[in-house]
């Protein structure tokens, strides 16, 4: 089984919503399209859904052309960032709609809805209706409507996007065992680098209607093809510098901060991009290199404190583990890992990730 | 933490409560003043007690005066909310024709109730209205001020005309508020044009149209101007509704103490309605 996007392209008017596509996923993996808003995560999905026509290219689905076939034919089930379930029907009748359409019996589809709801834990809330139900209740009686008609592909629109920060939390660890152990094609979308390496899987990495890059979800955060598929998977945003290599050395063209490297390449001018988790606030393993630093603004995410701070031109992030704060303009020390630094050419591709 | 007690708030009510003496209360209690007595000018009041409502109670004529605006709002109802709901759901949801279609939409609401009168008074003329005189050509028997069946035809022709654009903004809003997501799992899951009809989109307008069934219920219960114009009332008393009536009673006959009864009644009739539909509407959205 495998969904193929061939030079699939989209326009509305004047407007490229998608630049021609090549994509080729397979079966039983969970694909994860990650971009910001507008990168084009819905227009693809619903591509590939067949709710919407590529306007030239063609999709495949089992050596089958499926271009333009309506949705109703295709074997596909949608979860969308807002709970959508039919508001008068009860939570079990919401996951028994998907059956009853296609003429499953009543007893197979009672045992279906039963198990998946179990599955999500709405076993307790059957009879409930939707609008009687907390958002993440919603969200999980959307979730079993997709799973309980076996699906070749599943498509989740950024699912957990309207869920408050505890629920998400919860229904995040949840997901990839839903979809474990089932014979078919997963896409997640979502804007959180977080949220594709707790999924792992494969992840596509998108801007601006185009594909960056696609591969082992690993693979391509810890090898971005390029400076924007980096920016694209990093959360807080990977910091930026330009630098110049002689020999071993390296250094910040903005200060005079050194560092010895080993990588091979070329001497001349580099971007350098540097995770914020690399840059702490204290000295730790390989956290080494020292850049001093004015507080702009500091916050505390979850267990660990984000610190803004300046370095002459440069407007930086860093992310240590533990929670603290600093007070705005304060002068201090940081400490950069230059293991963990990933070098790009003057023309933003990858030459080394360290 | 000791509390000192201070009412002095109560002073900001103040403006509210003469702005809602002259505007309700005092208007409302002359009437109840004058439903409880009868007065002979001059300002002589004497006592009645209860026999002008008990005398409107009983009275043939504010039964049939009743009966007809019951039958009246009924069948506009029945005519306008599912007709609202149908043209809203043609009307285009993108492009230049959003705006000529609500603008062709809010204008009969945008002419006055008498100037409507006057309009379809003059349209059905059976001599020398469009309307009137085309139904005769074709060779109805068409005469809206003789005849009792042709003068509620064009009653309620010109109520459908005046007001159903309400509905229909009312309904199309409802629609517009429907995340386009929602016609997409419908889609994904097969469902038919009705299904989505039934299942999506009435129940996601249910608030919408309890409110347009609302405002299109005392609107056409406290019906005046345009029959007034129109028919006047007659043929006879074929189209007197309620609040013609009570005008003839108060006005025509001077009977101001049963005419006060009425006006009570009427008033009592509009409240109790509109609460039980509203809370017949709005008891499983309690709940959640």
């Amino acid at each position: 089984m495998s969904l193929e996007l061939k030079n699939v392209e989209k326009k509305v008017g004047l407007d490229t919503h998608i630049y021609r596509t090549n994509l080729k996923l397979q079966k039983n993996t969970i694909n994860i399209l990650l971009g910001s808003t507008l990168a084009g995560k819905t227009t693809l999905m619903q591509i590939m859904a067949g709710l919407d026509k590529p306007t030239s290219g063609e999709i495949w689905f089992n050596n089958e052309n499926v271009t333009g076939m309506k949705v109703q034919k295709r074997n596909v089930s949608m979860v969308y960032q807002q709970f959508i379930n039919y508001p008068n029907f009860t939570v079990y009748d919401n996951i028994a709609s998907p059956l009853k359409i296609t003429g499953v019996s009543s007893d197979e589809t009672k045992q279906r809805v039963g198990k998946v709801a179990e599955l999500l834990k709405l076993s307790g809330m059957l009879n409930k209706k939707p609008n009687e139900l907390s958002g993440g209740q919603q969200q999980r009686t959307a979730l079993a409507r997709a799973l309980v008609k076996d699906s070749d592909l599943i498509l989740l629109d950024e699912p957990l996007a309207n869920l408050d920060f505890k629920l998400r939390e919860e229904l995040r660890e949840e997901l990839p065992k839903l979809f474990e152990n089932r014979d078919c094609i997963v896409v997640y979308a979502t804007t959180e680098p977080s949220e594709a390496l707790l999924l792992g899987g494969n992840t596509a990495t998108l801007q601006e209607g185009k594909i960056i890059q696609y591969g082992k979800t690993l693979d391509t955060y810890n090898k971005p093809n390029s400076l924007v598929s980096a920016q694209v998977f990093s959360d807080p945003p990977m910091n930026i510098a330009k630098i110049k290599k002689s020999g071993d050395q390296c250094s910040f063209l903005q200060n005079n901060i050194q560092w010895k490297t080993k990588i091979n390449i070329k001497d001349g001018e580099y971007k350098v991009g540097i995770r914020p988790h690399n840059i702490t606030t204290y000295k730790e393993g390989n956290n080494t290199l020292e850049i001093k630093g004015k507080v702009l603004i500091s916050e505390i995410s979850g267990s660990e404190s984000l610190i803004h701070f300046t370095n002459g031109n440069l407007n930086w992030v860093s992310l240590s583990n533990g929670v603290f704060q600093k007070n705005v303009g304060d002068e201090m020390n940081l400490y950069m890992n230059t293991d963990e630094f990933v070098y790009f050419d003057q023309n933003e591709r990858l030459v080394s990730n360290g | 933490m000791n509390k000192t007690v201070n009412q002095k708030a109560w002073f900001f009510v103040i403006p509210v409560f003469v702005l809602v003496a002259f505007n309700a209360i005092i208007p409302l209690m002359t009437v109840v003043n004058y439903a409880f007595q009868e007065t002979f000018g001059n300002n002589v009041f004497m006592w009645e007690g209860t026999r002008w409502f008990k005398q409107i109670m009983l009275s043939e004529r504010f039964h049939a005066s009743l009966g007809r605006q019951f039958l009246f709002t009924f069948i506009i109802l029945f005519i306008q909310i599912p007709l609202g709901i149908a043209i809203a759901l043609t009307m285009p949801k993108e492009g230049i024709g959003v705006p000529v279609c609500l603008v062709l939409m809010s204008m009969p609401l945008l002419i006055p109730w008498n100037v409507v009168g006057a309009m379809w008074n003059i349209f059905a003329l059976p001599d020398i209205g469009f309307l009137g005189h085309s139904l005769n050509a074709l060779g109805f028997d068409y005469n809206f001020t003789q005849q009792i069946g042709d003068a509620w035809f064009t009653t309620i022709l010109m109520d459908v005309w005046h007001w159903t654009s309400l509905v229909v903004l009312l309904s199309y809003a409802g629609l517009r508020s429907i995340q386009p997501a929602y016609y997409q799992a419908a889609e994904i899951d097969g469902a038919s044009r009705w299904a989505v009809f039934t299942k999506i989109e009435l129940p996601k307008m249910k608030k919408v149209l309890t409110i347009a069934i609302l405002l299109r219920f005392m609107d056409s219960f406290m019906i005046y101007t345009e029959p007034f114009v129109l028919t006047g009332g007659g043929p006879g008393n074929a189209t007197a509704f309620l609040s013609i009536d009570l005008v003839k009673m108060a006005l025509g006959q001077f009977d101001l103490g049963p005419a006060a009864a009425m006006s009570l009644i009427y008033f009592f009739i509009v409240l109790l309605v509109c609460w039980v539909f509203y809370t017949l509407m709005m008891r499983n959205e309690e709940k959640s």
